[in-house]
């Protein structure tokens, strides 16, 4: 698993996101697209692809997209 | 728990009732136009029912009950049993179920009691009649299941109004030394109660003027404290975690995998939480159906619903095994294995706001 994978598959499911605006120091909060919905398909990503289920606090506690992919990692390790 | 197994309750027949007003989220002005697209896509509800003021879940069950009574030529009389499985009752006593006994004619030497559960209800609802039914030596239960949702939501809430509809249905259950076993597993969590709640009107916080009073919690959601409240991430987590190990267990228990379920039918939450979960559980496309995008989450109905809709037709000609899953408000789940051979599945039955059927 690497982060552009990571990167490709939040581009397929954030349609709304312009194609390849999206990097690893990209802050959720800071995208203009960002709400509760793309929360949710975030979670449901990481929880089909990486078999890692996130809770609401742990997307509160990471800024960019390189830190939630760092916390699947950490948790695929577990 | 383990899996629990009852003998001898054919699941029989099955009928599902929901108003004729349907409303469609694509229109729905309350929402950002650039939000619809999202809404839609992501929850995958596209339209729902809705119930006009003055039309119940007691009334919906009662018309998917009357109307499956009658088509399976089946005598008042011979029922021994009926539960209703709501969050919406008529009153807040006394039961509604005691009150459609009379409705539907029923005979009065039988039970006839409430169940106080939502998105697992239906699961729950087969275990206590079909549970019922095997330690009592009872030959005919009535099962219905339903909510009016719309109600109990804000419609200046975008995170719960787009999802929910209206819905009631009637399960005919029958005594028979023939029918394969009915396999369950039931499961509860109530540290996770707030994230599916209305927080007034009960005992605990009583009705105060506050009660009525809408605040802003965040754009698009406006709501009362007599309005449902759904913590949409805290019940993402919860489902996509707790449900996929349930599923697998019971079919592991049974030395079963995915592959041996013919339909796998579950409680229709939103797309996004249903499509996590049957990917972890290792179903096909074609095993799951849906039917969700016509009539959104209509709680305890949901799973019959779903059945009446997509496999109706289908199952009228063959026998299947299903597993059905329900799951949320609680927090409850549930799960049931059951074999249904010729399931008579009425056609969807539709009502206009006074309850006469269209």
């Amino acid at each position: 698993m690497n982060i552009t994978d990571f990167i490709e598959k939040l581009e397929v499911e954030f349609e709304e996101v312009e194609k390849g605006s999206i990097t690893p120091n990209t802050v959720f909060l800071d995208m203009k697209e960002w709400c509760s919905l793309y929360a949710l398909i975030v979670m449901a990503i990481v929880s089909t692809d990486y078999d890692v289920d996130l809770s609401g606090d742990d997307l509160v506690g990471v800024a960019t997209v390189s830190d939630l992919f760092d916390l699947i990692q950490r948790r695929k390790a577990i | 728990m383990a899996v629990v197994s009852i003998p001898h309750v054919r699941v029989q027949a099955i009928s599902a009732c929901v108003p004729k007003r349907c409303q469609r989220n694509a229109q729905d002005e309350k929402i950002d136009e650039k939000d619809r697209g999202l809404l839609i896509r992501a929850t995958g509800v596209e339209e729902r029912r809705i119930a006009s003021i003055g039309l119940t879940a007691v009334d919906l069950c009662e018309v998917a009950a009357r109307e499956l009574l009658r088509n399976q030529c089946v005598d008042p009389d011979s029922i021994d049993i009926l539960v209703l499985v709501t969050q919406s009752g008529d009153f807040p006593l006394p039961a509604s179920a005691i009150i459609l006994q009379d409705r539907l004619g029923l005979r009065r030497d039988i039970m006839a009691f409430d169940v106080g559960l939502g998105c697992s209800g239906y699961i729950y609802g087969l275990s206590i009649v079909a549970g019922l039914m095997q330690s009592m030596g009872l030959r005919r239960g009535l099962l219905l299941s339903g909510d009016v949702s719309s109600t109990r939501c804000s419609v200046s809430d975008k995170s719960t109004y787009p999802l929910f509809g209206d819905a009631g249905s009637a399960t005919l259950l029958q005594h028979d030394v023939t029918a394969q076993d009915m396999h369950l597993s039931l499961f509860s969590d109530g540290s996770g109660y707030k994230n599916i709640i209305i927080r007034d009107g009960g005992m605990r916080n009583g009705f105060s003027e506050s009660s009525f009073v809408p605040h802003v919690v965040s754009p698009g959601i406006t709501r009362s404290r007599l309005h449902l409240e759904l913590d949409g991430m805290g019940v993402f987590s919860f489902a996509t975690s707790r449900v996929p190990p349930s599923v697998n267990d019971i079919l592991s228990s049974l030395k079963m995998q995915s592959s041996d379920i013919d339909f796998f039918v579950m409680h229709q939450a939103n797309k996004l939480i249903n499509e996590t979960v049957r990917r972890k559980c290792g179903f096909s496309n074609e095993q799951t159906p849906y039917s969700l995008a016509k009539f959104g989450n209509t709680s305890s109905a949901s799973i019959p619903l779903t059945i009446v809709a997509e496999l109706g037709d289908l199952l009228a000609r063959r026998s299947a095994v299903l597993l059905l899953s329900g799951f949320g408000v609680g927090l409850s789940w549930g799960n049931a294995l059951i074999h249904v051979d010729e399931l008579r599945c009425l056609p969807l039955i539709e009502v206009s706001d006074d309850g006469r059927q269209v």
